[in-house]
């Protein structure tokens, strides 16, 4: 045997052992119920998926302060998983999560793609899947065990018409979206709807990408057009830099934006230039709902920093989700035995999971860090929407809409 | 008549296992499974012209990507037609789909395979590196078309696609993809490809036809890159552009090298082990691109020649007969 | 009229910026023909190692422009250490080796460099302290431009005489030359030539990594892949140029700079990354050798 076939032999082991290793995933000795949850914690979009894992994490520091940690007398356990940012691994991790953990639910995800890539995989496997944030109508429409947290961007491009036309009294606006990102896409396309059906115009509509970190050419033509102000439905990590460099080319209008626009490092990244700047959005940090303020001290004590939209609405997912655990276990405590993971694949899992959906789409009224959530029919949230305003650096609260 | 014969029990025995598997295999592993064919098939194609023909070419994704948009386009719009046609007409569903599903995946194969033919043909004025690079920005440039095409959904991803590929598929696919560069490998066009890739000059004046023989390794590789493309959009049902970037091509490119370039078997290995690793390494998340690409290094300094080398796993020596001359 | 000139102004800066990174390219292929693929990465290092020296010095505290350079030069000096490495430890093994290998390793060091930021620094975008006050100045037509534009003009500007001196008036830029052209002859002329790659991968990292710092300046967004497209836009930039040319990484660079930034004006945002390999394809199929580059048969 030359040293050439021996290294063909422990390579071919290796493999063999790899294979066994990916085996080796589920099986776990006690009864517990096993939740999934899988966002991006690599790859582009990785603030996402920290995000969303922070708010389950929230979430299950509470489950653990008020119950020990379990629901019907079942320890709770949380999977998290990384989909790298790509739809196909969403997809995979999805897969895995259901056939390996055998979870009972799935929380996630963040970005639309990737919900729409998880979502069949779900519905015919029978697993509820709730996504904190994603947007895109089409998510929910893949079947009845998928739902959301937040509300649609035909209700948030409303809202942002309404406010700039009614509110602000604009008559003429440009609109400078991220083509990249279907969320703003979709969100430019709903605004404009709105706007001009408010008697608005659009002067003009540009375009950029996520990731790019010049605008300038852009922001030259808009100022051309003279707009009244400018719409950035996009995300934080550009629209920081746009207004600064809106700023520095003279261009002295405020900016309006969508839910893309919240996160901690928004102002860090914008300076002074988002002074007098306005955006829509799910919750306002310093509204005095006493549930909320206490969920933000609790979350900065656990991590030392304060929340973004996604993190709320991944900890309001993940709570309604254990409401739902619980309301089961009060009403049918044998049919809740079927959560367990020691009866995964059984008949008695198959009718828990479709009480547990039964129950999640039943949520009315929930007084989560949002706002209050009631799903609809389509398994939307229909919950009213706040202004933020951004005043010497901090943002403050201006003004809320229902639907 | 024997390979008729070996043909036909071939196909049974893909129908069978494609009955069997998911009775024995949970969906997960299934897909792994899938994965691991459609991988081999794009590495084994990439082969045919890095490998055989030493051509640089790292923008394989994007072959794949045209391969997967046009099949998937075909079915959602044209497919899904024909395949209620032939219902109505009587035929059982799963032999309609397979109908549409090889008309699909062959126009996706066609598609990039024309693709395959423009980007061929700068390679006759370039070499090495610039080669590279402008298979490189071929790529790229795909990938920005396609975030700018309305219809195919741009930015936003084109989900409903049928969901027609199984495991019959793929594994016809990685057969056919195998015997065309076993065929092609020990015929009279392998040792032309071959010459090419040990000293093109020396081969341009031996009087093999180096422009011809380079354009149709770009023409056959990227036609089974479109195929694999078309398979990845039956199997996900949902495409996204982001699923066709550069680190995809240099995934490919990585399975390539790793198995030795010019070695089928080497790249079928290299495919299959590449597929499983981020799955089995699932729990060292963080480390796991920064494992890849110290293993891409330490592979290139200490044996660039890869698993195989250039050899390949001869079936032959495995039942006592004499290997086959070199 | 104005926006025109507007966009050139934009136009030019982000061309220096570009010219800054194609030199090194330029260097490192006309020396060892390997397409450095981590010299993008590289830059985005730059970035970073200013970022957190700026942190530690507070320079955004009481902006001064000792301070500025401070970063700026403690960016260069560790990337320059940053180049040596590299070369020492992956391309050196891999000199003797097919040139597909050698571009191989160069994918994996990038790999390797853009994991190892995410890992080391975290995924999610950093914010480039204000080491300059910003100021815009008004120039004719209404057309503005910013002192940080003019810093950038500034120093790319400084650190090109400063290069072209070193290549054209040094013994050690001369033995550079004498490698380029034909590395055996000058071996046998006495110039140790690993002494020379070393020391042109180092020069090479060092501007990239003051373009990384300059750009930071403009656009405070930085993170661990924020190299990638403005490598590959880069070497593009040194082979429109002529590859293997210093001043034709030059003016590459700032053809390359102005033709994306009026694409982006003037035809559309989203064909910005398309535009460099378009140009690029262009190019190598009019006049491979670049705009200033001479062909060089290929002896056999």
């Amino acid at each position: 045997m030359t040293s050439r076939t021996g290294l063909r032999i422990a390579l071919a082991a290796a493999l063999l052992l790899a294979v066994l290793a990916a085996g080796c995933g589920g099986g776990g000795s006690q009864d517990e119920l096993v939740v999934g949850e899988f966002g991006s914690l690599t790859g582009n979009e990785a603030t996402f998926g920290t995000s969303t894992k922070d708010g389950v994490g929230a979430a299950m520091a509470d489950l653990q302060a008020s119950a020990g940690g379990k629901i019907g007398g079942l320890p709770v356990r949380v999977v998290v998983e990384d989909d790298q940012s790509k739809p196909e691994e969403a997809a995979t991790v999805v897969q895995k999560l259901i056939n390996q953990d055998r979870v009972i639910s799935v929380i996630g995800e963040v970005a639309s793609s990737r919900s729409l890539a998880a979502a069949p995989i779900c519905q015919s496997a029978s697993v509820p899947m709730i996504s904190p944030s994603s947007t895109n109508p089409r998510v929910t429409q893949v079947g009845d065990y998928i739902f959301r947290m937040c509300f649609l961007d035909q209700f948030q491009g409303t809202v942002m018409a309404r406010f700039a036309a009614q509110t602000l009294k604009l008559k003429k606006v440009a609109v400078l979206k991220d083509s990249k990102s279907d969320y703003s896409v979709g969100l430019a396309q709903f605004f404009t709807e709105a706007f001009t059906g408010l008697g608005g115009s659009i002067v003009t509509e540009q375009a950029y990408q996520s990731g790019d970190n010049d605008f300038r050419a852009q922001l030259t033509a808009i100022k051309g057009k003279k707009p009244d102000a400018i719409i950035v439905p996009g995300y934080y990590t550009e629209v920081g830099l746009i207004a600064r460099q809106a700023r520095e080319l003279g261009l002295k209008q405020p900016l309006i934006g969508g839910d893309g626009w919240e996160s901690e490092k928004l102002i860090e990244i914008g300076g002074d230039a988002l002074n007098g700047c306005y955006y829509a959005n799910h919750w306002a940090l310093d509204a005095p709902d006493p549930k909320l303020q206490a969920f933000l001290k609790a979350y900065r004590d656990q991590f030392k920093g304060d929340p973004d939209a996604i993190g709320g609405l991944a900890y309001d997912a993940a709570n309604v989700l254990f409401g739902a655990l619980e309301k089961l276990y009060a009403q049918d405590p044998q049919a809740f035995k079927g959560l367990s993971s020691s009866r995964a694949g059984s008949a008695a899992r198959t009718d828990a999971e479709k009480k547990l959906r039964d129950l999640i789409a039943a949520t009315t009224n929930y007084g989560g860090v949002t706002g209050t959530i009631t799903l609809d029919q389509n398994r939307n949230a229909s919950k009213p929407a706040v202004v933020i305003e951004i005043k010497d650096g901090k943002k403050i609260f201006n003004s809320s809409f229902n639907p | 008549m024997k390979r008729l014969i070996v043909a036909a029990v071939t196909l049974g025995a893909l129908a069978g296992l494609d009955l069997l598997l998911p009775r024995f295999l949970n969906p997960y592993f299934m897909r792994i499974l899938m994965l691991c064919g459609i991988s081999i098939v794009l590495a084994v194609s990439l082969n045919l012209i890095n490998g055989f023909t030493g051509q640089f070419s790292i923008g394989h994704a994007g072959f794949m990507a045209i391969g997967a948009y046009s099949s998937a386009m075909f079915s959602m719009h044209i497919g899904v037609g024909w395949v209620s046609a032939l219902e109505a007409l009587g035929a059982p569903q799963g032999l309609a789909q397979a109908a549409a599903l090889v008309v699909a995946l062959l126009l996706g194969g066609l598609a990039a395979a024309v693709a395959g033919y423009f980007v061929g043909l700068p390679s006759l004025r370039l070499r090495g590196d610039y080669l590279a690079i402008v298979t490189l920005g071929f790529g790229e440039i795909i990938r920005v078309i396609i975030t700018n095409v309305d219809a195919v959904g741009a930015a936003r991803g084109l989900p409903g696609i049928p969901q027609w590929a199984n495991f019959f598929w793929v594994a016809a696919a990685v057969i056919a993809v195998v015997g065309v560069s076993l065929r092609i490998a020990n015929s009279s066009h392998g040792r032309a490809l071959f010459a090419i890739r040990d000293d093109e000059v020396a081969a341009e004046a031996l009087g093999v036809d180096t422009t011809r023989y380079k354009v149709l390794a770009f023409v056959i590789g990227s036609f089974f890159a479109g195929i694999a493309g078309g398979l990845f959009a039956h199997y996900n049902a949902y495409l996204h552009p982001n699923s066709f970037t550069f680190l995809k091509s240099i995934e490919i490119i990585a399975m390539v090298v790793l198995g030795g370039l010019g070695s089928i078997s080497g790249s079928i290995l290299a495919a299959v082990f590449l597929t499983v690793l981020p799955e089995a390494l699932r729990s060292a998340q963080e480390l796991r691109m920064v494992i890849y690409s110290l293993m891409i290094i330490v592979l290139m300094i200490t044996r660039p020649g890869g698993l195989m080398g250039s050899r390949e796993i001869d079936v032959r020596r495995w039942f006592g007969r004499r290997a086959r001359p070199a | 009229m104005t926006e025109f000139l507007q966009q050139l102004v934009n136009g030019i800066t982000w061309g220096s910026v570009y010219a800054l990174i194609a030199l090194g390219y330029t260097m490192v292929y006309g020396i060892l023909r390997l397409i450095n693929f981590a010299h993008g990465d590289v830059y985005m290092l730059g970035a970073f190692f200013g970022y957190f020296t700026a942190r530690f010095i507070g320079a955004a505290n009481n902006p001064n422009p000792m301070k500025a350079i401070i970063v700026l030069l403690s960016a260069m000096i560790a990337c320059g250490l940053v180049g040596i490495v590299i070369e020492r430890f992956a391309y050196k093994p891999v000199r003797r080796s097919s040139r597909l290998s050698a571009l191989i390793t160069a994918i994996g060091v990038s790999l390797l460099l853009e994991n190892g930021g995410i890992l080391l620094f975290g995924a999610d975008p950093k914010f480039f302290p204000q080491i300059i006050r910003a100021r815009e100045f008004n120039l004719i037509h209404g057309v503005t431009i910013s002192n940080q534009q003019l810093i950038i003009l500034a120093v790319s500007l400084i650190l090109m005489f400063a290069l072209r001196f070193i290549v054209l008036h040094t013994r050690t830029g001369k033995a550079m030359q004498a490698v380029s052209y034909n590395p055996t002859a000058a071996a046998l002329m006495g110039i140790s030539v690993d002494r020379i790659i070393t020391f042109t991968f180092m020069l090479g990292s060092m501007l990239a990594a003051a373009a990384g710092v300059l750009v930071a300046l403009q656009n405070p967004k930085i993170e661990p892949l924020m190299g990638i497209m403005p490598g590959l836009k880069a070497f593009v930039a040194a082979v429109l140029g002529g590859i293997g040319n210093i001043p034709g990484a030059v003016v590459g660079g700032l053809v390359m700079g102005i033709a994306e930034v009026l694409v982006v004006g003037y035809i559309s945002p989203t064909y910005r990354d398309a535009i460099a390999f378009v140009l690029l394809i262009v190019i190598l199929l009019v006049r491979p050798a670049g705009i200033l580059g001479r062909n060089v048969a290929e002896k056999v």
